[in-house]
């Protein structure tokens, strides 16, 4: 028998309207369960009130420091006691899906039972990080739930001082701008780094996002401490029948205005017999044109990635995007997959060291200038990590000539 | 004896490969083209010729497992038992022959789950976990996502929009909620009220000074008490010291209001990925339906479906026409509160001449 459901006038106009309505999934659930019949009680009394009545606290399961979000109920009543018992413990678990987010259905309903039989039968797909959200379970069911999640194998995700869970985009399994393996990559970066994950001990939170190339679905160069975008380095590719096919449907002007005056470095020109004409030098492999022709023109053939760092959110210097430390770098082979994994480590080993407390990345680099994180990860300068070179003189260069000489070296060793 | 403890299986990411649908599979890395023969739904085909068709539909996100069973069976009476979720909470299920693809989007439609959110659509909105989860949020999210939806439900399905549109909200000034076309998110305007009889046994003081952003914040004796001050000239109410200290509260049902930001972009298409910009604040937090957060939000996107060229993203579209005539046309106030004076914030002054008229 379940508690007697709550009266919830405010969260009841959000069962009309067209949008599939979150509240009626809450009270289809509080008909069974009592906790879910006390959260609707507190998140009701939120929109009353307009004030939030969850803290935290320290749960976690055997083995890990780390992936479960606590979460106990602040809302008392006069005598003291929780308000809405039932629902004073209503953590969550964060738990890794598999690359792209792809499931089959047997997959999906296993997890619905576990929720079921552990917590609130609450589940978001996905979190802002990536994470499967289950949500709602008491500190008791923490550890059960994990288990049972984990015997599917599922594995924990990030939260905390830690490097978090992390997305590629549906890329090379369906998408023919891909790049790169997105999902073997992305799996290689979490993998390699899975004890940062589950045993937070680093400066702040780190992320790896991955997507297939620079139309960058996954937000990675501003989401991301290290964002892997594929692109290529060769000619892009273009089937100049289905170019002029393309103009013969759409007419001349709608490609003059929409493909060939949008190229950001007057890349492209359209010729007089309806082909084509690319100036591939120029091309920053922005993606527009491919995105609109999409049959006519693909990315080349010597593919690879472009690596990005330092990408983050407001607190505590404002918003930052990532910028370039790898221009281009082959992604294909064991060994370059290797690469990768060393230089990841170097990097997350780095920011380990050289943070301060609650410091990203991005924050790290911006205090103590690109050359020096260059410089302590091994990674060479590169023209391709400025828009444009420095604009003030305010700056010591007695050593012009040996670096000048460091470049030359490289030059001749290209 | 006592039994012992089942440790974890590090197994950390799962592999790919058995919860992809066979012709994803098949044809992985090697795709062909695709295109979108109506809102909703993607045809991919690939260098095999196989083909693979997408119906995408819009979810709560916080889905209960009645919704989640439900559309478990529809992806196996209708589809062929594999589906896949977007970055924005979509759900997409995946088919492998286009006379499938009607009776799929009739059934989900019947359920009351909308098709769209690809291509020039507004899709569903990027949100966190507000009052229904978090420890730090001045309003709801999911709630918040579920009125604007229902409003720009339409902007969903047609799919009419000069290019697409990413909304995103964050509950408060951590910002969970990423860059968007448009980014609604609360902004505080009062300094935190502090509760000195508790901060010295919750907060490690230390912590607290370092985490403001402008220095506002010090060790003090209060009432003979050890706590902290902030310096109300200094603090940019961002809320940064309430994470840590739940003494000093930020969160204020009248003061703490929503900002609307436009502009963000993350695609490298056309031009360089970009930060949203303030355009409007002073949104009062009106739950259960925030009307007037719909109001504003709906005013720039008619703005810009009715003036942006195809393929403009909102805040492309803004440079384009200039950031005057865009408070113009959105019928926007222009404040003091506009002009940044944050790190850097020259380069974001017009040191030019040149003015539109």
């Amino acid at each position: 028998m379940t508690k007697p459901m709550r009266d919830t006038p405010m969260l009841d106009q959000l069962e009309s309207g067209p949008w599939p309505s979150f509240v009626t999934g809450l009270k289809r659930l509080a008909k069974d369960n009592d906790m879910m019949v006390d959260l609707m009680g507190q998140l009701e009394t939120s929109y009353e009130t307009k004030k939030g009545y969850w803290k935290g606290g320290t749960v976690g399961v055997i083995g890990y420091g780390g992936g479960v979000i606590p979460r106990f109920s602040e809302l008392k009543g006069e005598d003291g006691k929780p308000l809405y018992p039932a629902a004073s413990e209503f953590h969550t678990l964060r738990i890794m899906p598999p690359p792209g987010m792809h499931y089959d259905t047997n997959t999906m309903r296993k997890f619905c039972d576990i929720w079921e039989k552990y917590g609130s039968g609450l589940i978001a797909f996905h979190g802002q990080s990536g994470d499967i959200m289950f949500q709602g379970c008491n500190t008791d069911n923490v550890q059960p739930a994990f288990d049972e999640l984990n015997e599917m194998g599922f594995d924990m995700g990030g939260a905390g001082p830690a490097v978090r869970t992390g997305m590629s985009c549906v890329g090379a399994a369906r998408c023919e701008q891909s790049c790169v393996d997105e999902g073997r990559t992305m799996r290689m970066l979490v993998n390699n780094a899975l004890d940062d994950m589950h045993r937070p001990a680093l400066p702040y939170k780190f992320k790896y996002k991955v997507s297939g190339c620079p139309n960058d679905c996954m937000n990675a160069v501003q989401r991301a401490d290290l964002a892997t975008i594929g692109t290529w380095r060769d000619d892009m590719k273009v089937d100049q029948q289905e170019v002029k096919a393309f103009v013969a449907d759409k007419g001349r002007k709608y490609v003059i205005d929409n493909v060939i005056t949008r190229c950001p470095t007057q890349a492209l020109a359209l010729n007089d017999d309806d082909t084509l004409e690319v100036n591939n030098k120029d091309c920053v492999r922005c993606m527009h044109c491919i995105n609109v022709m999409t049959k006519a023109l693909s990315p080349g053939d010597d593919k690879g990635v472009t690596l990005l760092c330092g990408g983050k959110r407001t607190l505590k210097i404002g918003d930052l995007m990532g910028t370039v430390i790898v221009p281009f770098h082959k992604l294909e082979s064991d060994e370059d997959f290797e690469w990768l994994e060393e230089l990841a480590t170097e990097i997350l080993d780095f920011f380990a060291e050289n943070a301060l407390e609650h410091e990203r990345t991005g924050e790290m680099i911006e205090r103590i200038g690109l050359t020096n994180f260059l410089e302590g990860v091994g990674l060479d300068i590169d023209p391709n990590m400025i828009s444009q070179p420095r604009t003030n003189p305010y700056v010591r260069m007695d050593d012009w000539d040996g670096e000048v000489a460091k470049w030359n070296e490289r030059s001749v060793a290209q | 004896m006592a039994e012992a403890p089942r440790m974890p299986d590090e197994t950390g990411v799962p592999e790919m490969d058995s919860y992809l649908h066979p012709v994803l599979k098949k044809n992985y890395g090697a795709w062909s083209w695709h295109e979108r023969p109506r809102p909703g739904v993607l045809h991919h085909v690939a260098k095999s010729g196989d083909e693979i068709w997408t119906v995408r539909a819009g979810t709560q996100r916080q889905m209960d497992v009645y919704t989640i069973r439900k559309l478990m069976d529809i992806a196996d009476e209708f589809a062929e038992g594999f589906v896949r979720f977007t970055i924005r909470s979509n759900i997409e299920f995946m088919v492998s022959a286009e006379p499938k693809v009607q009776p799929l989007i009739d059934k989900l439609t019947e359920e009351g789950f909308p098709i769209g959110g690809t291509g020039p659509s507004v899709s569903m909105i990027s949100h966190t976990q507000g009052w229904l989860h978090c420890d730090i949020p001045a309003t709801d999210a999911s709630g918040a996502v579920k009125a604007l939806m229902d409003e720009l439900h339409d902007e969903y399905t047609k799919e009419e929009m000069p290019n697409r549109v990413r909304i995103t909200t964050s509950c408060c000034q951590i910002n969970c909620g990423g860059q968007g076309d448009i980014a609604i998110n609360i902004q505080h305007t009062k300094p935190p009220k502090i509760d000195h009889t508790q901060v010295a046994n919750v907060c490690e003081r230390p912590t607290v000074v370092a985490r403001c952003p402008v220095a506002a914040i010090r060790p003090a004796i209060v009432n003979g008490l050890p706590s902290l001050e902030v310096d109300e000239k200094k603090c940019i109410c961002c809320g940064a010291c309430f994470p840590p200290c739940p003494p000093m509260q930020i969160n204020d049902p009248e003061h703490s209001k929503f900002a609307i930001w436009v502009g963000g972009k993350n695609s490298n298409a056309r031009s360089k990925p970009t930060f949203h910009k303030l355009v409007a604040a002073g949104i009062p937090n009106n739950p259960p339906r925030w009307p007037e957060v719909s109001d504003v939000v709906k005013k720039i996107l008619q703005a810009y479906k009715e003036d942006a060229k195809d393929w403009e993203r909102i805040g492309e579209w803004a440079e384009r026409i200039g950031w005057p005539r865009f408070f113009e046309k959105t019928d926007l106030p222009f404040t003091k509160y506009h002009i940044d004076n944050w790190r850097g914030s020259r380069a974001t002054l017009n040191a030019s001449a040149h003015i539109r008229f």
